[in-house]
């Protein structure tokens, strides 16, 4: 497929693309929220000041809600509304609305919640008191091990046991556009519209918390100014919260945060920390992996349990290993509660690997590149929850062409003359092997059982009625070129359907890297019925679709020609929920990147001088959008490498404006390179596999190795602010 | 969605966009409400509201600035231009470069990118990067940016 330009791209150049915040609703009002104040307690009082005057507001607090008072995810035990008791700073207890917004901020100002407190558990790596544990066993939300072969004996038959303990931080999203909401009630229905990722997710939350049949609830995305996963889960509190407001209003409600709102209040990456024992041959080769991974999930359990599983899933990284034990825990904390992001537990735990392999590398005096050479899966070989590798993808060759691109060897040779003889800059190049399971995890699209339509309309032309979104990653592009190609048809003839749940099949969330290639092959797939409902073949493209579709339409005026398909689970993938055992996923993706710095000794800042991301991706549907999903993504990786730091203060965080949460600039980064290797994947759409988490997973360990590197510490935690190597440095 | 906030009824009159307007602002009023909410040109997004990110850029006499931190009042007899000025034959670079993905940071992207290109003598002393680095983007990693960027500078735009 050529490069087709993004089909929205230019009402996005021009400022004609209409977001949330910038859609004109009729008598609308402003809504916004008071919160809890305190990490946790219980709510003894809510005081309402007399400097507004209330009767002007509408005022919404639990008691509104028409039916049970939780959020529906994967554990209901999230209140839309604190009733009795907090377990975050930010916890939402009061809404109001008014048509002034300047008016809602004098309203929460006015808003007192008196709050007993109670002990707070702040710190996940610390076991808590028995008097700060609010879940089960120990604030334990989500326990998983993988075990292989006998770890004990094989560590015990090792050469030498190297041990590691790594650290990441949380991470915010920064969607340039914040979360925002809009609803309204409809002759009977109540209609959401805002910025998400995940319709559907936001019906089920709507059906539950309001006791609505799914037919009296309606959803509808609004172009959205980027997710990155921050959009999955969160939007479904901000619709709630909307809606409750709305109906007891009987007027349109917006709630639209300020940046300052947002971060402080919204779902972050999960902090997490990883121990390593590795038993090794002298040559290097891995013997034995035993690894620990436990993350802070805040203060509900959201979607910790399957970050934790791709986390643990991912966390002996790319490489071949007999004997493996890798346990996992979500642990409960009175902080804002944490959420999808990009990559989903895999950054988190490959950075701990990534880096290991460079200690591993430089405890046996070994080339780390030569380390990971001897170690990288090969087809036949097996994964540590027992998947058998057999793509055909070469990672070795992967690893060897990105030393190449990055010429790392004439690299290494210029720095050792330059760090001999330069007074305060030190230069290292290192590189970090990586892989991204694509979709779903273990039985994860069965579960979803995605369904796609695609109608035939009376003028021959097709629309793509689907509920995952475009959120910059370019879906209206993937499934416009798809459909097109499919049919033979041009890209003008195909329309792709705003997702708005009262016309659009659930075909499961825009998450987990699986939009092109999960939602593309059944796009594919609702293709191909299309044109066998008005009886022709697969071969038949073009013009010949295009007659039968109106010769339809004339024999059944007014009806609907819909081509639909439904998920199936591809043939050769196999997976044990209860043993944690097989076919994680249907495929994965590869890569090794490599990363160029410079330490300057006299301020401890780390620069990126050069990067290059080489990846194996199935097959490359557009270049353009491909390209930009690698450099996108590494540079939020360099960010969180080197500069995304957080201030805490009880569970929150402090420095919640762009001011003092530091993101990198086009000057803070240089030119991502971008190889691309392609080996098509059958069951994915166009032969796509996943490839929007895959860069999240390098930039952390590869920066750091290069550090390394440059000034040979052994640096274990980022963000790797100049604070944290300085104090590296001088306390080493 | 108009906000009825207390107008302490300044007139400002200015040329937007190559016309004249006139309207009546508060004095906190800031320049993004007031083109978004009063004016309805809603091509100019709030992305952090304090000046650091760059989504909000409008030019002002031919100066990017982050309509955010401008008082409204401050526009008076001024000449401003938001994005709902720009042509789109004049973005052909910027779309094929991947310069947009979300697009919530586009509008101030392309504006200081017009700036850029009025004013390339900036380039003899200041690399791409660096002139485009108060707007930033999450999504593309500035390489889409930055490309198109020096596309639309025909060639003038290497670092």
């Amino acid at each position: 497929m050529a490069s087709r330009p993004r089909r929205e791209g230019m009402a996005k150049l021009t400022g004609r693309e209409l977001y949330v915040d910038d859609q004109p609703i009729e008598g609308c009002l402003w809504g916004m929220t008071a919160r809890s104040g305190e990490p946790r307690g219980r709510i003894r009082e809510i005081r309402f000041g007399d400097g507004v005057d209330w009767a002007e507001f509408v005022v919404v607090d639990h008691r509104d809600i028409p039916g049970p008072n939780e959020i529906r995810m994967i554990e209901n035990d999230q209140p839309v509304l604190a009733a009795e008791r907090v377990r975050h700073v930010h916890e939402p207890v009061v809404l109001v609305a008014h048509a002034s917004r300047e008016m809602c901020r004098r309203a929460i100002e006015q808003i007192e919640i008196v709050i007993e407190p109670e002990p707070a558990a702040l710190d996940y790596r610390v076991e808590p008191k028995a008097e700060q544990i609010q879940s089960g066993d120990g604030n334990v939300f989500s326990a998983i091990n993988i075990t292989k072969g006998d770890v004990e004996a094989a560590l015990g038959g090792a050469d030498r046991v190297i041990e590691g303990v790594y650290e990441t931080g949380a991470q915010e999203h920064v969607y340039l556009e914040n979360q925002g909401m809009a609803a309204w009630v409809e002759d009977g229905v109540v209609v959401v519209q805002g910025s998400m990722q995940c319709p559907y997710y936001v019906v089920n939350a709507l059906t539950h918390a309001l006791e609505r049949d799914a037919s009296k609830v309606r959803v509808i995305q609004t172009p959205t100014g980027g997710g990155f996963g921050g959009k999955e889960d969160f939007p479904s509190n901000l619709a709630l919260h909307a809606a409750l407001l709305a109906m007891k209003a009987r007027r349109p409600v917006k709630i639209v945060y300020d940046r300052g709102e947002d971060m402080a209040a919204t779902t972050k990456r999960h902090p997490a920390m990883v121990r390593h024992r590795t038993g090794v041959d002298a040559d290097g080769r891995l013997v034995a992996q035993d690894i620990e991974m436990v993350i802070d999930a805040g203060a509900y359990v959201t979607l910790s349990p399957v970050v934790l599983s791709r986390g643990i899933i991912h966390a002996g990284g790319p490489y071949s290993c007999d004997h493996v034990r890798i346990n996992g825990r979500a642990m409960l904390t009175n902080s804002v509660p944490y959420g999808a992001f990009r990559g989903f537990g895999a950054p988190q735990s490959q950075f701990a690997v990534e880096r290991h392999m460079d200690v591993i590398a430089a405890e046996l005096g070994i080339d780390p590149i030569e380390v990971r050479r001897r170690n990288l899966i090969r087809d036949g070989q097996s994964t540590s929850t027992g998947q058998v590798i057999n793509d055909g993808t070469d990672r070795v060759a992967v690893l060897d062409l990105a030393v190449d691109r990055a010429r790392v060897t004439s690299k290494r040779a210029t720095h050792e003359s330059f760090n001999a003889s330069h007074p305060y800059l030190r230069r290292g190049v290192g590189i970090a092997s990586i892989y991204h399971g694509g979709g779903f995890t273990g039985s994860g699209e069965d579960y979803l059982k995605s369904v796609m339509h695609v109608a035939g309309r009376a003028d021959g032309t097709v629309e793509v009625l689907s509920a995952n979104t475009e959120i910059g990653q370019g879906t209206q592009t993937i499934f416009t070129s798809m459909a097109a190609d499919r049919l033979g048809y041009e890209p003008e003839d195909i329309e792709v359907a705003t997702p708005d749940t009262s016309r659009v099949p659930n075909s499961g969330p825009t998450v987990a890297s699986r939009t092109a290639m999960v939602v593309g092959k059944l796009l594919e797939r609702a293709c191909d019925d299309l044109r066998r409902r008005v009886g022709l073949g697969d071969g038949d493209v073009g013009a010949v679709v295009k007659r039968a579709i109106c010769d339809w339409h004339e024999l059944n005026p007014g009806g609907s020609l819909i081509g639909e398909a439904k998920y199936e689970k591809p043939p050769h993938v196999s997976w044990d929920e209860k043993m944690y055992r097989g076919d994680a996923y249907g495929v994965f993706a590869w890569g090794t990147y490599a990363a160029e710095v410079e330490v300057d000794l006299r301020t401890y800042e780390v620069r990126v001088l050069a990067f290059d991301a080489v990846q194996e991706v199935g097959k490359v549907l557009n270049e353009t959008l491909a390209r930009g999903q690698i450099q996108g993504g590494v540079v939020q990786g360099i960010g969180w490498a080197l500069m995304e730091d957080f201030v805490w203060e009880r569970g929150a965080m402090k420095n919640n404006q762009l001011t003092n949460y530091i993101i990198p600039t086009s000057m803070d980064v240089p030119p991502i390179g971008v190889v691309f290797l392609e080996n098509p994947y059958e069951h994915g759409g166009g032969g796509a596999k996943g490839i929007g988490e895959l860069p999240m997973d390098g930039p952390g360990p590869a920066i750091l190795n290069a550090v390394a590197a440059a000034i040979g510490v052994q640096a274990t935690a980022i963000p790797l602010t100049p604070e944290r190597l300085m104090e590296q440095m001088t306390h080493a | 969605m108009p906000e009825p906030a207390e107008h302490n009824g300044i007139e400002v009159g200015l040329t937007l966009n190559g016309r004249q307007v006139s309207v009546v602002v508060g004095l906190a009023d800031r320049l993004l409400d007031t083109l978004r909410y009063q004016l309805g040109l809603t091509g100019t997004k709030e992305g952090c509201g304090e000046g650091e990110c760059g989504a909000c850029t409008v030019l002002m006499d031919g100066v990017p600035v982050n309509s955010c931190l401008v008082p409204s009042y401050q526009a008076r007899g001024c000449t401003v231009k938001t994005i709902e000025s720009v042509d789109a034959g004049e973005l052909g670079p910027m779309l094929e470069s991947g310069a947009t993905q979300c697009g919530a940071c586009t509008p101030g992207v392309v504006l200081s990118a017009r700036w850029l290109a009025a004013n390339k003598d900036l380039l003899e002393s200041h690399g791409v990067r660096e002139l485009m680095a108060g707007n930033l983007c999450r999504c593309t990693g500035y390489d889409g940016i930055i490309d198109g960027v020096r596309a639309e500078l025909g060639g003038d735009g290497c670092e």
